[in-house]
């Protein structure tokens, strides 16, 4: 799922200060489950702002709510009969459903409360980290099911740099070489003799070189 | 044991001081509360294993939100207590007591229409 983190109250603080009506709408769907935006912290970041406005002297209206999912137009329309009682919109969605909303309600000012980070897995409760970069064509099947562009910091497609140390990647210890893991899982598999054939290079244009990317499922449109 | 703790505490019984969470410590001073104390069991003796410590984090969290949105995070403390320490608990509610008078009313109380008297609020499991 996409991860992602709240941005700092003092940021979105700087956003709203000057306003009297803001609707904070969080997103059922990815931010829920990383805790970073669901309704839960809807609630926390309407009442800090409430906080915020009257010790400042000047009580503003703050309402929370959060939509089934903020990527989706459905959900985004049941929004149409009060957006316009706010002067502001902070989403909690990842940046696609922040983005959605402001495309469904061009008029309206939408400012994002959390950080889209990336796709990842739940290590455990409040810990993330990355699987996938979305990059259009999965090598998953080639390495063991261990991905070279997600895991690997240079993401290279044929072993480890020089920089592999000890398992350890040379951007930070912290991080496992991918293609450590990469090599320790086809040993387990019995697969090595993978490594006897060279991978081609990777045709970028499915991931991001090539533009913003769509989907088109002929099959499943109306 | 007759101890004598001031007044002004409301007393909020909570199963497990795991259970108080950052919305309802923000609710608190949305709602006037010039200080709240949350007050757990000691650490390593929660008989949920580790509530006392979730709380802990939460308080430290709504400190940090109190700081940014200008009430500041003295307003709010964690205590630890057994049920054998009803002299201790009196000691923590003088102490928070003075803190927050020393403090002064909660600017939400006082830009807002109300005029009770200095109230610190407390959840206790």
């Amino acid at each position: 799922m996409i991860k992602a983190i709240g941005k700092p109250l003092e940021e979105i603080i700087g956003n709203v200060q000057d306003l009297s009506k803001v609707l904070v709408a969080g997103c059922d769907g990815c931010v829920t489950v990383c805790e970073a935006g669901g309704l839960k912290e809807a609630k926390v970041l309407a009442s800090a702002l409430r906080l915020y406005y009257t010790q400042a002297g000047r009580p503003a209206q703050v309402d929370e709510l959060s939509l089934t999912r903020q990527c989706d137009k459905e959900y985004l329309a049941q929004l149409s009969d009060r957006i316009d009682d706010y002067d502001a919109v902070i989403s909690l969605a990842c940046g696609a459903g922040c983005q959605f909303l402001t495309e469904m309600y061009n008029h309206k000012v939408v400012y994002p409360g959390v950080d889209t980070c990336f796709i990842g897995v739940n290590e455990e409760r409040g810990y993330f980290t990355e699987r996938c970069q979305a990059c259009g064509r999965c090598l998953l099947a080639e390495t063991g099911g261990i991905c070279p562009i997600a895991r690997c910091s240079k993401r290279m497609l044929n072993g480890p740099c020089g920089g592999s140390e000890k398992g350890k990647c040379e951007v930070n210890p912290d991080i496992p070489c991918g293609w450590e893991l990469i090599y320790e899982r086809l040993k387990t598999l019995g697969q090595l003799d993978r490594f006897e054939k060279p991978v081609a290079p990777k045709d970028w244009t499915s991931s991001r070189d090539g533009g913003p990317r769509k989907i088109v499922r002929e099959d499943l449109r109306i | 044991m007759r101890l004598q703790y001031p007044p002004s505490l409301r007393i909020i019984e909570v199963p497990c001081s795991g259970k108080v969470d950052i919305i309802h410590l923000l609710l608190a001073f949305e709602q006037g509360a010039d200080g709240v104390m949350v007050v757990g069991c000691l650490e390593g003796d929660c008989h949920y294993q580790a509530g006392n410590l979730y709380a802990k984090k939460r308080v430290g969290r709504v400190k940090e939100i109190l700081e940014k949105v200008g009430l500041g995070g003295e307003r709010i403390g964690m205590f630890n207590l057994s049920s054998g320490m009803g002299g201790k608990f009196a000691e923590y509610v003088r102490e928070m007591t003075g803190k927050v008078l020393e403090l002064g009313p909660s600017p939400i109380r006082t830009t807002k229409a109300g005029g009770r008297p200095a109230a610190v609020e407390v959840a206790s499991s």
